[in-house]
């Protein structure tokens, strides 16, 4: 597997190369190149976990001379770059007839390969050297990648703060490392895994660890460079970084807090719980009230990532608690929704890159109609919106009802604070999904229902037959796994184990009824609910047929139900989330509405504003870019010194850290 | 241990404290001229200091180390910095500098707390070597206190060759520290030297002065 994958990483690097000298004209060999390596990959981790192989390691002399570069893959990578290599397969699938349409297509194709490498590299490595230069790459690729569309002035400073978020990611990375290692030097993880550190130094791990990969993650509050970026960037880019890179961050994160920082403690899963909580919750409320199309998507993102922190919070709690087949029920539901949000998230930003193509706009208050039009687009889109939105039978159904039966065992957790929060966090992530269906009835109404509400909307035409094949294989992947959900947790059980080795694994015997915990509690089953969907639904369509239709009904004969036929008087994308708004909206976002009437007799015409605040932006970024910008200003005093002054300067710095050296011995 | 057990440590350790006691000269002599004859006497006992290493730890390649500093450092730089200073006519020139007693006190601390720093590092080592590394590490620090007390351009350039006759005082101590460390950095202080010695000629084209102070006018900034 790993010679499979160096294999891989030399395709991905011919077809950067590729990128780089041919330009637009090689577009097409660089997205089947790398939609290639990328299907390998799927397919070779996929053989890798279903023969149960064991690790592959290996040592190649590259990077730093006395460390070497470590490579492994075990369960976890390998469950990993299957999500990556299905994902990315598809989306170079779509890219293939959607590249031709960004608007400098040269700029993405030699870092496109290069992303993909990147990701597949942070998931192999097996050293803190390797995977913070792999990660670096992942976070470059993508950052040059967001620098595509740089003409557009959102675009450069959504790419400042990119790369602010990840340095200080990254940062948070190294010290965390650097804390692991101490003073051996040896930066293998098979070293970093013995390492016991103190209660203290292991919460300060925990802590940078969290920072360095939530950031990455979306989690909130590092989340904010997350929606600007993604939205930013051209739409299969924004499939990859929405769908691959944020599990990516979530690979860093099992790996770095299940597997290298020794024993759990109970409090970091309490942590990791709320975190999650409060980011499903405050993304979807993001998500709700955008009316940018990819912005929506990129804040639902964040609000996945939230139930897949869930999910980790509580197996991080029940391992430390010594209940390792619930801790395994809980990571192995972050895993399946990983791969859940992977398949629909990509389809669902694939989707809006079709819609721009066909309408030139992500707003959509310009947009509306387009079932229409865009048939088939529509029907994919649709299947995407379900399936985040938690309905059965699709796969996001699955993951957050596993979810749920790990937050309801929640009670059988020892720690008092435990016991009350986990319920706590339960309401939100149910009041996290059901808002999440809002903002996607609100997504899918606003753009295919109605009326189209501009003239590109109204002469929109399906783009793309390789686009459509794309984003319908997608679909068809989230109800497959929705209906056989077995198919992919068998894939995440063998690294389940691997991480909570004392955990009896979940019963996963009967292919028809998926009882995690044993045949007496809970179960599902796909197969049932989509024949109960399917019977349910054609009765109701019967009913209402049989029924209904007949009924006799009064209205204006010309005008079809809707009586100004102007497409402004639909719904707007604002209009729809005004209630949310209202109820959240003013405490948590400093909502206010304002009309601006004119006086009688003046012919403007009536305004109404609204306008939101980020919480999280003015309580923790806007001091800290103050105080920043502060101390730099004080700081500045230091460049203009004179000769002899900055000589002093070095030698008090000198005698200063002698001085420490000589106390601290 | 009785007073001259060792003759090798001590005669080393007092060649070192000769070059440490000249660096306490060097630090609050305000003439120009003296300031360049105690340079002189200091390159003179670092280059005995190194030849009685060489002597001691039977390592012939010392001698050149030594005789590179007797030549150059205590014969042909100061003879250079004598012409240099009579040429620019600045020899009757007498810098102000931080008082001579809290100069003094300072270099006392930093000579404790270069005792404090090496003596526990390098318990395991000989005593020949600790001892010389802690009066290296006293002539690099008090070189390095020249430098930032002294206003005028020459005496800077002094305390930065003392500071360089530190270095070799370390580099001497130690056994088996090859010839070509000693070499390069006998060849730096002599670049170094060369390249003050174009500037001072340029500033003083330039400006008409060679007092660092009045050259921070010239950048506009200063107080």
């Amino acid at each position: 597997m790993l010679t499979l994958v160096a294999a891989l990483l030399a395709l991905y690097g011919a077809a950067a190369l590729l990128g780089v000298v041919g330009g637009r004209r090689v577009l097409v060999p660089v997205y089947v190149l790398s939609g290639l390596a990328a299907a390998a990959t799927a397919l070779g981790a996929a053989r890798f976990l279903a023969s149960g192989a064991a690790p592959e390691t290996a040592v190649l002399p590259l990077g730093l001379p006395w460390i070497g570069a470590h490579f492994r893959i075990d369960a976890l990578s390998a469950f990993f770059l299957f999500v990556l290599g299905t994902a990315g397969a598809l989306t170079s699938l779509f890219a293939v007839d959607y590249g031709g349409h960004d608007d400098d297509p040269g700029r993405v194709l030699p870092f496109y390969p290069a992303f993909l490498a990147g990701m597949s590299l942070v998931l192999v490595a097996d050293d803190a050297f390797s995977f913070l230069v792999s990660w670096e790459t992942m976070s470059l690729a993508s950052w040059l990648l967001v620098l595509a569309t740089h003409r557009q002035s959102e675009t450069r400073s959504a790419a400042f703060l990119y790369l602010v978020m990840a340095s200080i990611g990254v940062g948070a990375l190294l010290l965390g490392f650097g804390l692991l290692a101490g003073g051996s030097g040896d930066f293998a993880f098979a070293a970093l895994r013995g390492a016991a550190l103190g209660p203290w130094k292991s919460g300060l791990f925990f802590a940078l660890a969290v920072i360095g990969t939530g950031s990455k993650a979306g989690m909130v509050p590092l989340h904010v460079w997350l929606p600007p970026a993604h939205a930013a960037a051209p739409s299969h880019v924004s499939a990859l970084m929405s769908g691959v890179m944020t599990k990516v961050a979530i690979y860093g994160f099992i790996r770095l807090l299940f597997d290298l920082a020794g024993p759990a403690q109970w409090w970091w899963g309490a942590v990791v719980v709320a975190l999650g909580g409060i980011t499903a919750l405050l993304g979807v409320l993001y998500a709700v009230m955008q009316s940018d199309v990819k912005r929506l998507l990129a804040y639902s993102t964040v609000e996945n990532i939230g139930i897949i922190l869930i999910g980790l919070g509580l197996a991080l709690a029940f391992h430390a608690n010594h209940l390792d087949l619930l801790a395994q029920l809980a990571l192995i539901a972050a895993l399946l929704h990983a791969f859940n949000h992977a398949t629909f998230k990509s389809l669902l930003f694939l989707g809006s890159g079709a819609i721009l193509v066909a309408t030139h706009s992500r707003d959509m208050d310009k947009l509306g109609g387009l079932i229409h039009r865009l048939p088939m687009t529509a029907v994919a889109f649709l299947v995407g919106a379900v399936a985040i939105s938690g309905l059965p039978p699709f796969n996001g159904f699955v993951s957050e009802w596993l979810t749920f039966q790990a937050i309801v065992n929640g009670a059988l957790l020892p720690q008092w604070l435990l016991k009350l929060a986990v319920p706590v966090v339960g309401a939100m992530l149910a009041l996290a999904v059901a808002l999440a269906g809002v903002a996607l009835v609100k997504a899918f109404g606003i753009i295919f229902l109605g009326r189209p509400r501009n003239n590109a909307a109204a002469t929109a035409q399906e783009t793309g037959a390789l686009m459509l094949a794309a984003m319908l294989a997608l679909a068809a992947l989230c109800m497959v796994t929705g209906v056989a959900p077995q198919l992919v947790l068998a894939l995440a059980q063998p690294a389940a184990t691997l991480l909570l080795p004392h955990g009896a694994g979940l019963d996963l015997s009967s292919p028809l009824w998926l009882a995690p915990l044993g045949p007496d509690h809970s179960s599902y089953s796909g197969g049932v609910i989509l024949l109960a969907v399917t019977f349910l639904a054609a009765l109701l369509g019967l009913v209402i047929h049989r029924f209904a239709s007949d009924r006799a009904r009064r209205s204006a004969p010309w005008d079809c139900g809707f009586p100004d036929t102007r497409p402004e008087t639909q719904y707007s994308a604002a209009g729809f989330a005004q209630p949310i708004r209202r109820i959240f909206g003013a405490t948590v976002f400093a909502a206010r509405e304002r009309i601006d009437m004119p006086a009688p007799g003046d012919t403007r015409p009536a305004r109404f504003e609204i306008s939101f605040r980020d919480p999280v932006w003015e309580a923790i970024y806007a001091p800290t870019a103050r105080l920043v910008s502060l101390l730099a200003d004080r700081l500045n005093l230091l460049q203009f010194q004179t000769i002899r002054r900055y000589l002093s300067l070095m030698f008090a710095a000198l005698v200063l850290l002698l001085l420490i050296v000589a106390v601290s011995q | 241990m009785p007073i001259f057990a060792n003759p090798a440590y001590d005669t080393a350790h007092l060649l070192d404290t000769f070059v440490l006691v000249l660096s306490f000269a060097l630090l609050y002599q305000r003439r120009l001229f003296a300031m360049i004859t105690l340079y002189a006497w200091q390159a003179f006992f670092l280059a005995a200091a190194a030849a009685w290493q060489a002597y001691a730890q039977d390592a012939p390649h010392l001698y050149i180390t030594a005789a590179i500093a007797l030549v150059f450092k205590a014969i042909v730089i100061p003879l250079a910095l004598h012409r240099i200073i009579i040429y620019l006519d600045i020899h009757r020139s007498i810098e102000t500098a931080l008082g001579i007693g809290p100069t003094m006190a300072v270099g006392v601390g930093l000579v404790a707390l270069s005792i404090l720093l090496v003596l526990p590092v390098t318990a395991a080592s000989g005593a020949l070597t600790r001892e010389s590394l802690a009066a290296a590490l006293s002539v690099v620090l008090l070189g390095l206190l020249m430098m930032i007390t002294r206003r005028n351009a020459v005496s800077q350039v002094v305390g930065f060759m003392s500071l360089e006759n530190g270095l070799i005082l370390a580099a001497v101590g130690v056994k088996g520290m090859p010839l070509v460390v000693e070499l390069s950095v006998a060849f730096s202080v002599m670049v170094a030297f060369i390249i003050f010695g174009v500037f001072f000629f340029h500033i003083r084209e330039r400006f008409d002065t060679l007092d660092v102070h009045d050259m921070e006018q010239f950048r506009g900034e200063g107080r």
